[in-house]
């Protein structure tokens, strides 16, 4: 489902709330020239680092890599491109992804490097920087709890990305610690909708 | 008291009560361990949690719930658990009153340098940018000189972190305040002396009349 080349953001922080057995999968599977978006580059090994290690990404979008040397290595020997973006800034560029919007105005980033390229406007007296939007031909979540009908619900510090990118992508799988029936997880729990969630990965039996 | 516990306590004391903080990974971490007593500090984590408490112990753990530097950690009753545009809408939005940031370098004018040292060190600023562009007062907590060198220097020879002059620099030896006119020699670490914070020190320094000592 996921073709070597596509754009895959991937949730998780330090990957925490990552989607670790689509990953392991990708691994598996041999996957390559993955274009890969998330906060972080995890740990070698680990999250988006196990993607990396395996050889799977040729470039890397994340706001921070400092965890995981081994990709620092293959970004400084020129072998996976690496594109650091605020953490504020990508978030907001993957919302407006997800939101139809033609980007974001932002005064992160202003009198330094991410400044670089980009338009700098003034409104009401304050410089800000023009973010566009960003979007993926995949997104690959992790959640506490899905419906059959594909409504997630999360848990704590494991959120973080993975509602952001579950709107800004063609096809959204998302991996579930549960599944339970229709009808149980109250509509004010539901945090992604069903209606945009293309896939759920089986639990474990 | 080693150097990083002394500017752990000296940085507490810039808490307020009923206030939203966030501190950075490392040293900033450790004033969360000093909160003055009866106060009521909110401290908020990026990765998208406000109210949260030490590690909990060893195998109560929950691996949905850690910080940013992906360490366990507890919800305090009260807390709150958001996703990351919500966590950076608090942050860029106001309604941080005070993050407390390690640096590699800060410069005459109060300008900060903390995420990467071309073709050495490539962290990446994680969330640092929207930290300084956003929170209402800066802190920068870090050992006055390293390797030998002053971390407080004329001007910025890193990348800088944001085009916004800090609030306040807390190190081993002193707490500076970047003003119009230069940076302000405001206390010194115990006993540590004026002339010898000027010479461990790169930038220009404002002495005024009289400079007390951090109590801590």
């Amino acid at each position: 489902m996921i073709p070597d080349g596509a754009s895959v953001m991937i949730g998780g922080f330090m990957g925490v709330g990552s989607p670790h057995r689509v990953i392991a999968a990708l691994v598996a599977r041999g996957a390559r020239g993955l274009t890969v978006i998330g906060n972080d580059a995890g740990r070698p090994g680990f999250g988006i680092g196990a993607l990396i290690d395996a050889g799977c990404v040729t470039r890397c979008i994340a706001s921070h890599i400092g965890l995981n040397p081994s990709l620092q290595k293959k970004m400084i020997a020129g072998e996976i491109a690496v594109d650091l973006i605020p953490q504020g800034t990508l978030a907001e560029r993957i919302r407006a992804g997800g939101a139809g919007l033609g980007g974001v105005l932002t005064p992160t980033g202003v009198g330094t490097v991410v400044a670089e390229g980009k338009q700098l406007l003034n409104i009401d007296g304050r410089d800000y920087l023009l973010e566009k939007p960003m979007r993926a031909d995949v997104a690959l979540l992790h959640c506490y709890e899905a419906d059959y009908y594909g409504n997630l619900s999360y848990r704590l510090t494991a959120r973080n990305f993975n509602p952001v990118i579950a709107m800004a992508a063609d096809l959204v799988i998302a991996e579930p610690d549960e599944i339970v029936p229709i009808g149980l997880i109250a509509p004010d729990h539901v945090c992604t909708p069903g209606i945009i969630v293309t896939h759920l990965v089986e639990r474990p039996h | 008291m080693d150097a990083k516990e002394l500017i752990a306590r000296r940085v507490a004391q810039e808490l307020r009560n009923n206030t939203l903080v966030n501190l950075g990974i490392g040293l900033p971490t450790m004033v969360a361990a000093y909160v003055p007593q009866g106060m009521l500090v909110a401290f908020q984590s990026e990765n998208g949690i406000i109210g949260f408490g030490a590690c909990p112990p060893e195998g109560m753990e929950d691996p949905n719930l850690t910080d940013a530097g992906g360490g366990f950690i507890s919800a305090l009753p009260g807390a709150f658990a958001f996703d990351s545009a919500t966590s950076f809408a608090l942050i860029r939005g106001g309604h941080l009153d005070m993050t407390v940031l390690g640096g590699l370098q800060v410069d005459a004018k109060g300008k900060l340098a903390n995420w990467m040292v071309p073709g050495k060190m490539v962290a990446g600023m994680g969330g640092a940018m929207d930290l300084v562009a956003g929170a209402k007062r800066v802190i920068v907590a870090m050992q006055h000189a390293a390797k030998g060198q002053s971390k407080i220097v004329p001007e910025l020879t890193l990348p800088p972190t944001a085009a916004r002059t800090v609030s306040l620099i807390v190190t081993d030896l002193a707490v500076i305040e970047p003003t119009p006119d230069g940076l302000v020699l405001l206390e010194h670490a115990p006993g540590v002396r004026v002339h010898d914070i000027v010479a461990a020190t790169a930038a220009p320094l404002i002495i005024p009349e009289t400079v007390p000592e951090m109590r801590l």
